[in-house]
């Protein structure tokens, strides 16, 4: 069976069916493809990594803050350095900048001793207690009245989203399905085992389901029966700032922890920008991405704590993520009512960083609940580089051209983003549908403009590649349409009334 | 590679690189070059279909393609080469431009003058931090008018419009003319950011509510905006209790400003005017970098069209002396302050003038708006220029002509606005006849 | 009996956007005050009896390498009929190439008023 992407039907079966595709989904599909098996991934919007996924940190933790003996605490760890093995092969943009807790008074000092100790437990590599004159030096924006930090040298920053389109990519590559604008409308139990899953686009058979469905996996888990766990979604806020300000900090700051939560945090992106955030708010609606002006505020306030002068003027976005709390620690295992249902749920931070690891755990609890596995020889574990355009020198930039002329088209100019790149991104394996996944896999409107010059350009190329027309073009869901012909609003409703 | 030698480049193809390009190739720059990104010159005009331009320049009112026209004739009948769907990676102090195209591909261009005319981009919802969800609908105006008005499709059927800068206005006639109804207009500011023209025929005309001291609080929708909030601000612009209201619509236009783009300049450590967020210029357009010049809305925000050309002009006739040596090097520069009443003034210092120069330009934009009013020009404490105005608004640039001889020696200058002592019938304008 | 009506003109001439005053008596102009310029008048004195406006839309393009066509009207065209016309050129598409300036409409709705190309569209090559 060929891997495959797109709104399409459903097989009629599937060894494995796995319900999601978030990073943890597409990291626990791209684990299996290492076997002989058809495995088949449900998504419900038109691309990978639209919930969780997509709106986080993008933090790859070094893993000192979980409770030692956790999944948690055994999983973060291990999926650090998964990452650091797999990101170049995969195509995932991974800085190590490590990263600082930074205390400002005595007692904080003893909390930011506590956690390097629960680090050693965890088997963090390389934690350092840093006096005040170091963490100025390596930060020099820092406020002042820093007392000292921990510095963890395997912290580093990843991006969430090519993450995940890394891991399907490469999913799809060895063979796996991934049906998008699939949504989940029931589960098959007989005999207490699972025999199928039920889709708005189809029925597959299968003795094998890994729910890994995020913010709904609690509702997926009900489907079988199974109430074990409940999702309470936590909304974080998030402010972006833009790259021309990407010096102001060198590596993540996250202010000593309380009981609540990790703090605000001012970081670095892979892509040169600066973030600060999040907020955690628990919601009713798993659904719930607005951000609020209080939110926004608290934010800033409790960057300022870290960070006095905030270039303010130079956010680019805002925005709100979703995470999948499900009490303290992650769920993973077996359903205690279906025999074959397995969860991986509850995935809330360390989710990111935890991802790689968790495929592989998956992999074996699938074979305790009876999966067989046969090695697949023709496995292939890295992901063709993709040029990026902007980061090339002159002479290679100009060979780009020549050999494809739309590297001379630049598309968008904030970021540099060439016609051939933004091609690329939606005829690859896991290529984009939608505008957002075309700036989340090239950066094309992702700068200072946010799509103002660009979108009306990526619009219609997504039309032309794509073969469909510029009405049919979305944003990001599968209702986000963007443009309605003169004819549609003549006809006074509209197609998309 | 190619490799080629110009005496004067402007980078972008809109109404200032063309007008610059034009007026040195008038001042006897032999090798000019426009670099446009876009598949035709004309940059932002193509787009502004409405008329209303070109009134000072050929005395005549032209829609934006109208005016374009006009100059993209002038050009076709120099020798003035153009590069099409072309972009400039870089350009580096010295004079040395890195572009790439699909059909030459990457060029290194050696340029005795630079003309910096690539425009302003919108001020974006994340700029202006409208709290709220991120559904597809919310569109900055401008691509939103580049959709409706040359590719033919539309953003939306109920429209709310955020802000009323010129191109918010000039849409909310545009989509009712599509057939959209356009709910409303919200301006945080107690006073309107467009020109007063474009309230009277792109609002009043039809009906259409403009809410001055009003903040769009928040963007609803999960999909596709299906509303937003929005709520009076006092005078400190914070939002006052118990005064929100929803508003439904499926498309909200933002109109909330403009700004220089100056990346390239950026790269290359331009000095940059920190409230007009374009280059520091002197009165020959010329930038912190040598053989750099700066003209349109990349150097400031205009409100219209002819005062780019104007400007570019002078831009153009300037890189084209520096081309040939003439203009003096920079160094022993005056600064020019915008002080009480004003925002900013371009040029923002003084360069030595060159003989027999009778006057210059100066461009400003009031603080806020006033009534009768008298601009003042301060030289060394000394009260040097008066021009009364009869309104001031900070949506309308103020143009005001300084005679050489008032200026002088003086090292301090500086410009204010301050309250006229009675109401002022004609302003001593220097266009009498529009 | 006599009939005085003081009427509130902004004008819309040009940017400068004067505004002042307009009386009419028994249905004549008798008074305008606030304008600065002669076409400014003009339209003041046009406003409080015959609105009118200049009208720019678009039209469809066939075999051009634009969808569209800007065109504008060649005179003003009365406030109550500009939507009347703007239905008509709905329904209008020229074929390439067009010259700026050309005729596109000539006397819409017997109107009087030409509605002209406001720049060229070359052939799609």
């Amino acid at each position: 069976m060929a891997g495959s992407f797109g709104a399409g039907p459903v097989p009629d079966s599937a060894d494995v069916v796995v319900i999601g595709g978030g990073v943890v989904g597409c990291a626990i599909a791209r684990a299996l493809s290492r076997y002989e098996l058809s495995v088949l991934v449900i998504e419900r919007s038109p691309d990978v990594a639209t919930g969780t996924s997509k709106a986080n940190s993008g933090i790859l933790h070094a893993g000192f803050d979980a409770e030692p003996g956790t999944w948690k605490a055994r999983l973060n760890v291990q999926g650090a350095r998964l990452y650091a093995e797999l990101s170049e092969g995969l195509g995932i943009p991974r800085k190590a900048t490590g990263s600082l807790v930074v205390a400002k008074d005595a007692a904080q000092m003893e909390t930011v001793a506590d956690l390097r100790h629960r680090g050693i437990d965890n088997g963090v590599p390389g934690l350092e207690i840093w006096s005040r004159e170091q963490v100025l030096a390596h930060e020099p924006n820092i406020s002042p009245e820093v007392a000292g930090a921990l510095w963890a040298p395997t912290g580093a920053i990843v991006c969430p989203f090519l993450a995940t389109v890394g891991f399907a990519e490469n999913a799809i590559r060895n063979s796996v399905r991934i049906v998008t604008e699939c949504a989940v409308t029931g589960l098959d139990v007989a005999d207490r085992q699972i025999v199928a899953v039920n889709t708005t686009r189809g029925r597959v058979a299968t003795r094998f389901v890994v729910n890994a469905a995020g913010l709904h996996s609690g509702e997926i888990a009900r489907l079988a029966g199974d109430d074990s766990f409940t999702i309470k979604p936590r909304r974080g806020e998030y402010i972006l700032f833009d790259r021309s300000v990407g010096k102001l900090v060198n590596t993540v700051l996250f202010p000593t922890p309380d009981k609540v939560s990790k703090g605000i945090l001012v970081s670095p992106t892979v892509h040169g920008n600066v973030f600060i955030g999040p907020d955690a708010t628990e919601i009713d609606d798993p659904e719930d991405k607005e951000t609020t002006a209080g939110g926004l505020a608290g934010i800033i306030a409790g960057a300022r704590r870290i960070m006095p002068t905030l270039p303010l003027g130079t956010a680019i976005t805002e925005f709100a993520g979703l995470r999948a709390a499900a009490g303290k620690d992650f769920v993973i295992g077996p359903s205690p009512v279906a025999r074959g249902l397995v969860h991986a749920a509850g995935i809330q931070s360390p989710g990111l960083t935890s991802a790689p690891a968790i495929g592989e755990v998956m992999v074996e609890v699938l074979q305790d609940v009876g999966l067989r596995l046969r090695q697949k020889a023709s496995f292939v574990p890295v992901n063709p580089a993709k040029p990026r355009f902007h980061e090339m020198d002159r002479a290679t930039q100009a060979e780009l051209i020549a050999a494809d002329p739309l590297f001379g088209r630049v598309i968008c100019r904030c970021e540099t983003i060439t016609e051939a790149e933004i091609v690329a991104a939606i005829l690859s394996p896991c290529g984009a549908r939608t505008v957002d996944g075309v700036k989340r896999r090239v950066r094309a409107g992702a700068g200072r403009c946010q799509g103002g010059f660009c979108g009306p350009r990526v619009t219609a190329i997504l039309a032309r590649e794509l073969g469909i027309p510029v009405t049919s073009v979305r944003k990001d869901s599968a209702d986000s349409w963007l443009f309605m012909s003169r004819a549609d609003l003549e006809a006074g409703e509209g197609v998309h009334a | 590679m190619r490799e080629l030698s110009y005496d004067v480049v402007t980078i972008g193809g809109g109404p200032a690189g063309m007008a610059a390009a034009l007026a040195a190739r008038e001042a006897g720059a032999e090798r000019v070059l426009i670099i446009e990104r876009d598949r035709e010159l004309g940059g932002i005009l193509q787009q502004c279909i409405h008329n209303g331009f070109g009134l000072r320049r050929f005395e005549e009112e032209l829609t934006g393609p109208g005016y374009a026209h006009r100059y993209i004739e002038m050009v076709k009948a120099t020798d003035i080469d153009v590069w099409l769907d072309t972009t400039v990676l870089a350009a580096e102090p010295g004079g040395v431009i890195t572009s790439v195209s699909p059909h030459a591909g990457m060029t290194v261009v050696r340029a005795k003058s630079v003309v910096y005319s690539m425009g302003c981009r919108e001020r974006t919802r994340g700029a202006i931090r409208t709290p709220g969800s991120r559904p597809a609908g919310v569109f900055t105006a401008g691509a939103a008018q580049r959709m409706v008005n040359m590719e033919g499709y539309l953003p939306g059927k109920e429209v709310v419009i955020v802000g009323s800068g010129d191109i918010g206005l000039i849409m909310a006639r545009r989509m009712t003319f599509e057939g959209a109804k356009v709910k409303a207009v919200f301006e945080i500011m107690p006073y309107s950011n467009g020109l007063t023209r474009n309230i009277v025929q792109c609002l009043e005309d039809f009906d259409i509510p403009l809410y001055l001291g009003h903040s769009v609080t928040a963007i609803h929708g999960k999909d596709r905006v299906t509303g937003v909030t929005v709520s009076k601000v006092n005078d400190r612009l914070e939002v006052i209790e118990d005064t929100a209201f929803d508003v439904s619509c499926d498309c909200v236009l933002l109109s909330v400003g403009l700004i220089p783009e100056n990346e390239l300049g950026r790269a290359a450590g331009l000095a940059l005017d920190p409230i007009t967020s374009g280059a520091r210029v002197d009165q020959f357009r010329q930038t912190s970098i040598p053989g750099f010049f700066a003209a349109g809305n990349v150097l400031h925000v205009h409100d219209l069209v002819d005062w780019v050309s104007e400007e570019a002009a002078i831009a153009g006739r300037s890189a084209a002396r520096h081309a040939r040596g003439e203009l003096p090097a920079l160094g022993s520069e005056r600064s020019v302050t915008a002080g009480e009443g004003l925002r900013t003034v371009v040029p923002q210092r003084l360069s030595a003038f060159e003989p027999g120069k009778m006057s210059t330009h100066f461009y400003f934009r009031a603080a806020k708006p006033m009534g009768a009013s008298v601009l003042q020009f301060w030289a060394d404490g000394v009260l040097a220029f008066e021009r009364k105005l009869r309104v001031v608004k900070p949506s309308e640039m103020i143009v005001a002509d300084i005679p050489v001889r008032k200026i002088g020696d003086a090292s301090t200058l500086e410009f204010l606005v301050v309250p006229a002592p009675e109401k002022i019938e004609a302003e001593d304008e220097i266009e009498e006849e529009a | 009996m006599m009939e005085r009506v003081v009427h509130a003109i902004q004008c819309i001439g040009c940017p400068i956007g004067c505004g002042g005053e307009v009386v009419v008596e028994n249905g004549t102009v008798s008074e305008m005050s606030g304008f600065t310029c002669k076409k400014g008048l003009a339209y003041a004195a046009e406003e409080v009896v015959a609105p009118k406006r200049m009208v720019t839309t678009t039209v469809r393009v066939s075999g051009g390498g634009l969808a569209l066509l800007p065109v504008v009207s060649a005179t003003p065209v009365p406030k109550e009929r500009i939507f009347d016309c703007l239905c008509l050129l709905r329904g209008v598409t020229v074929v390439a190439p067009v010259a700026e300036g050309a005729v596109i409409v000539s006397d819409a709705l017997g109107l009087g008023v030409d509605f002209r190309a406001a720049r060229a569209v070359s052939p799609l090559q």
